[in-house]
This record gives structure tokens, sequence and C-alpha cells, in this order.
């Protein structure tokens, strides 16, 4: 077996052109996802090779060559274009874990429109705010789904058609069509629209400390980080059998869940399954999982699980493991080292950034606890939060800042141009972390710079939940923190003011938490409610969140003058 | 089906499914594994539970695993219920 290439010799002499040549790229021509990771490995002769094993929690199973999914995304596209829809345009993908999402996800983007992926978890609420910012033009769904999408569509002027996956087409209403993918006639030939490295491909909603979510939006030219950073720090290889935990909905799981591993040609398999150490145990020794992304959350309930029931699994296909989402705690590094043989390597990176940007790469010594070094092609660097230039000494906390220009990032956020210039200082692309780095260079995570709130791996923006719990009974006021918590790194906690005539009791606590969990998601739920007097506020009334995180952390709180002035 | 099952199963139906949803529940239905329930809403379910029945099951106990299924759940409220009547 070949020994991967150290850090330093991929370090040397870096060029993206090394991803252009790989993938058949030529600068100026065309370009597109789409066809990129299904087409394109068909002409290399990887037709026949399995790009995809589905399986359920019951146990159905499902299986696509490349061939299929170079078929199936054109069969998608084929639809898509004749509903009228035009390159451009954004398609909402919110399904479950099936395969018309991944499939789904090509199609959309050989017809040039771009895919709009949500967590098919969120509630109407969450969903209507990125529907409405997005302008998007249709919806693909499940028929579990629908209810939520009926709910909002007459608040959707631009929503025109609403694609059913799995309905059959008696049981629809106005603007509803049903799209069975593999029963539709096989579309053999399609030509995809002609986008170039700059047009756009997907739009990514994530949260920020002010306003709804925001969304990212990317371009096509991203493959070429998507596919090195799959190849180089997944240490992707040919025959490897291929397991990502990410939901779709999220950046991971289009990066690391369809883009990276298609682009690659390896085959992926995808369990869509709740966790349950059990199943998620079977599934990989019944796969023969080689190369595993998975998260901290994940594998911190599963040590929670603990040791006895991976011994009962031949788990011996593993080769390498690897992380995202939060900070991976060194505790969690020694667990995985211990059980399965190997420890999982961390990843940093953001739906902003597209791709990896600092990790510990395959062969480098992991250092438990630390988030490795910046991929080669990134220069990234902690700055002073008053310079915003460098800090100079090894273990000093910063910024973690990254200088722009690396193919995957982001080309600004749709319709905030505001917000996005606000990322940017002193011609640095501010990530919205902190951390430290050693004298050997590894960046150690020391937390976030603002008040979003990480939760599993999640980012959660406290302006959307507190706009939720305005509409919750009783609810006068509120502020929404990050809350330390041993599983999910954090989680949601509300501080609650309320309305005159309502008292605080387990029964009201509890229906805030089902509202909220229903309307916007079960992440933004807040899993702790504290009612209060009133809320800490500056002199012009606006809430200090500040202070609340600091309690909850247990962190002094520093000099409030400057803030409480406003 | 005992009380205790009926009142969880009956909780989970109104709580986390739709009023037009086609699935069902079952003492066995897999909740969290069959995406119906997830780790994040286990929390409101959890205090729910301790709530009704006024008991405390601790964090340990509160695994995925533990809350896969409307019995398994059952049966963890009857555990700590024992556990209360002995403290007692």
């Amino acid at each position: 077996m070949r020994a991967p290439p150290s850090y330093e010799e991929l370090t040397r002499n870096f060029d993206w052109k090394v991803a252009e040549r790989e993938l058949g790229y030529q600068p100026g021509g065309p370009i597109n996802i789409g066809w990129m990771c299904s087409d394109r490995l068909c002409h290399r002769g990887l037709g026949g090779k399995l790009a995809l094993v589905w399986e359920d929690y019951q146990g159905n199973e499902k299986q696509f060559t490349y061939d299929d999914v170079r078929v199936l995304s054109n069969t998608i596209a084929r639809f898509l274009s004749g509903l009228g829809i035009a390159p451009g345009q954004r398609i909402c993908l919110f399904m479950d874990r099936v395969p018309e999402l991944f499939i789904g996800f090509l199609g959309i983007l050989k017809m040039g429109a771009v895919a709009q992926p949500l967590f098919s978890a969120f509630g109407e609420e969450s969903l209507r705010v990125r529907l409405a910012d997005a302008g998007t033009s249709a919806i693909i769904t499940q028929k579990k789904h629908l209810y939520k999408v009926r709910k909002i569509r007459e608040q959707l002027p631009d929503l025109q058609h609403i694609i059913l996956v799995d309905a059959e087409p008696a049981s629809l209403q106005e603007r509803e069509i049903a799209f069975a993918m593999e029963k539709n006639p096989r579309i053999e030939h399609f030509s995809c629209y002609p986008t170039t490295a700059e047009s756009p491909s997907v739009l990514h909603y994530t949260s920020g400390t002010t306003g709804q979510p925001k969304g990212a939006q990317h371009v096509h030219y991203s493959i070429i980080s998507q596919y090195l950073t799959s190849k180089w720090v997944l240490d992707l290889r040919p025959e490897d059998i291929y397991w990502c935990n990410a939901d779709p909905g999220w950046v991971t799981g289009t990066s690391y869940g369809i883009i990276g591993p298609w682009a690659n040609g390896v085959t992926q398999v995808v369990l869509d399954c709740g966790f349950n150490a059990t199943r998620w145990y079977e599934f990989m020794e019944k796969r023969r999982v080689t190369v595993w992304y998975s998260a901290p959350t994940a594998i911190r309930l599963l040590m929670k699980e603990g040791a006895e029931i991976v011994r009962q699994h031949d788990l011996s296909s593993l080769r390498y493991l690897a992380s995202v989402g939060e900070p991976l705690n060194a505790a969690a590094v020694l667990w995985s080292q211990e059980v399965f043989g190997k420890p999982f390597h961390d990843t940093f990176w953001q739906t902003e950034t597209g791709c990896i940007v600092i990790t510990n790469f395959p062969g480098m010594p992991v250092k438990p606890g630390s988030m490795g070094k910046p991929f080669p092609g990134i220069t990234a660097a902690a700055l002073d939060p008053k310079t915003f230039e460098p800090v100079d000494r090894p273990g000093v906390a910063g910024l973690i800042a990254l200088r722009p220009g690396w193919p995957s990032q982001l080309r600004g956020y749709w319709n905030n141009q505001i917000g996005f210039n606000a990322k940017f200082k002193n011609g640095w692309y501010l990530c919205g972390d902190r951390a430290s780095i050693d004298p050997d260079g590894y960046f150690w995570f020391m937390g976030r710079d603002d008040d979003v709130i990480n939760t599993g791996g999640h980012l959660v923006g406290p302006f959307e939940i507190e706009s939720a719990l305005l509409g919750c009974p009783g609810v006068a006021e509120s502020a929404a923190v990050a809350k330390p918590d041993p599983v999910n790194m954090e989680v949601v906690k509300a501080y609650v003011t309320l309305k005159r005539g309502f008292q605080p009791s387990d029964d009201l606590e509890l229906e805030i938490m089902n509202n909220i969990r229903k309307r916007l998601s079960p992440l933004a739920m807040p899993q702790e409610i504290e009612f209060v007097d009133s809320l800490p506020k500056t002199r012009s009334g606006k809430i200090v969140r500040r202070v609340l995180r600091c309690k909850e952390f247990n962190e002094p709180v520093g000099d409030l003058s400057t803030i409480m002035e406003d | 089906m005992d009380e205790i099952t009926e009142v969880v199963r009956n909780y989970i139906v109104r709580e986390y499914l739709e009023k037009d949803d086609e699935r069902t529940i079952t003492e066995t239905t897999p909740l969290i594994s069959g995406g119906i329930v997830d780790s994040f809403s286990m929390v409101s379910l959890l205090r729910f539970l301790e709530k009704k029945y006024s008991i405390d099951i601790p964090d340990q106990c509160a695994t995925p695993e533990a809350f896969d299924t409307v019995e398994r759940i059952a049966g963890l409220v009857r555990r700590f219920q024992k556990a209360e009547v002995t403290k007692g």
C-alpha cells in the first residue's frame, strides 16, 4: 500500500492547477459539477462502478452505478427544464437522505439552476425564511414534508413548482407535481447547460449573530478544492467505500457527501437512519466501510454507548477516520485510537469556505484536540482582534482568518452585500472563530467570536430563535445564548421574560420548547429555558447576550462600559 | 398496552406527527433511527416524562438507544418510578 505524501511534500510548490489537470478542466472553458460527478467518470470507464449504495433504517436497499447517476440526473435535469425553470433560478432540495436528493442535486446543476439544499427537519418557519430570501422557484420534497410547504406556500409568490418524489398525482393540489425518478423514462443524453467557473452552483444557508440566516453562494469552480481536499485530506482512493454521516441539507453533506467523493469516482454508502449505535456499526460492518467522515457529536454519542458494542462488530475494513462540525476534543481522539485502532482526524471549515481549510493530514502526527494545519494553498492566521494583523506569538488567541482566493470560497451572501463585506478585514476573510497557533504551526480552537451557537456541529443564529420565541404564548422578551454541553459542545438556552398575567411553569417551558422545535427545528429548540424578571440591556435597550453567555460558561464578563453605552 | 405505554405513545403522536401524517406509532416503531424523534428533540420528551411521572432520568440513561421505541421509553419510566419509590 502506498504511503500518502507528507504535508510538507504537498505544501511545497502547491498550485490548485493540479486539481484542474486531474479533473480535465481547461481554464476559461465550461465546468459543471453535475457533469464532472457523473458523465466525466463514465467517459473514463467507470460507468459500471457503484456510485451510491443506499439503505434506510428498515434495511431497504438501492444501488446506483455511475452510469445510473448519469442517466437519472439527466432525467431530473430534463424534467426541471421542461417545467420552464431557467438557469440561475433556485431549486430547493428538501428531503431526507433518499437517492433523489443526491442525484437530484446533480440534475439541478446540469440544467444550470442553483441547488438550495435545506435540512428536512426544518420546521415551516425556518423553511419559509430561507425560501423567501432566495426567491426559490421550485422545491423538490417528499410526501412526509409536504404539510410544511403547504402551510407557507401562499407566502411565497416565487414558488411555482412543488415537486413530490413519492406521491400519487391524484393526491396533489395546484402547483404540486409528482415526479418518480426511477419510473420516469430514462434520459440517455442531456446537454448540460454551459456553466463556467464563476457560474452559481449551490446556495447554502448559514446563521449569523444578527438578522436572519444568510445564503452563502458558491460556484461550479468550487469542485476544484472539494475534489482535492477529498483526495488529500479524507485520503479517498479508487477502491474505497466511503461513508459521510452528514445530511446534504448542510454543506458537509454536499461538499463531502456528494461532490468530493463522486468527483473522485469513489463508491459511497448512505444510511438514511437517525442515530443508533448498533445500526451504525452493523452498517459499517456490512458495507465494509473504509473511510468514515463523522462529527464530534456523533462520536461522543458513540462513546456513551461504550466500547463493548464496538467489539461485537468486525470493523477491520476501516482505514481512515475524519471528523468535522465542531472541535474534536482530545478524549474523543484517544477513544477512537483505543476502540478503532486509529484516531479521528479533525477538519475545520465552514459553509462559507466550501471546503476543508485547516486539517490533520493523513500521515501527519495528530495532536489530540488540535485542528491541525492549513490545507496547502490556504493561508491561515490568527489575527489580533484590534489591529487585524497576524498574532506573532505562539499560543496567543486570535481570530481565525484566511487569505481570500481559494476555489470554493463563497462569492457572496444572497441579497446581502453588507453582510458579505463585513466578513473581510485588512485583506483577510474572518471565520468568526478564535484559535491559537502552537510553535509547530498547529491551530487550537478557542471558541466562537460572536453570539452564534454551535450545536452538534450546526450553527444556529440567536436572532432567528428570539424572533420565533416572541411568537410563543406569554413571551415578552428573550435572549438565546449558547450553553456548554458534554455531547453537542453547545446547546441553545433561552432567557425569557413573561408578559403580565403569565407565570413561569414546567408546562409553559415545555410548550415553548415544542413550539420552537416545530416551527424552526430540533436544533434551534432551547434545551433549557430560564424565566427571568429582566434581561441585561444597553442604555438604548439592546439586549446584551454576552453577559448571559459568560454566565453559562462561567467566564468573566469583562469591561461592559462601552457595550452598555451602545 | 399499559397506561404508561399509552401515555408515551399518545404524546409522541401528538407532538411529533402532523395530523395528516400517515405513519403509525406502535410500541416497537423505531423513533430515533426511524427519524420521527431526533437526539435534540429527546430533551423535550425527557422533560415531559420527568414532569408527568415526577421522576429524574439521569443524562447517562437518556441515550438515543434507550429512547428508540415507545416500549423502551415506558420501560425506562417504570425503572425510575421504582427508584423513586425505593428512595422515598
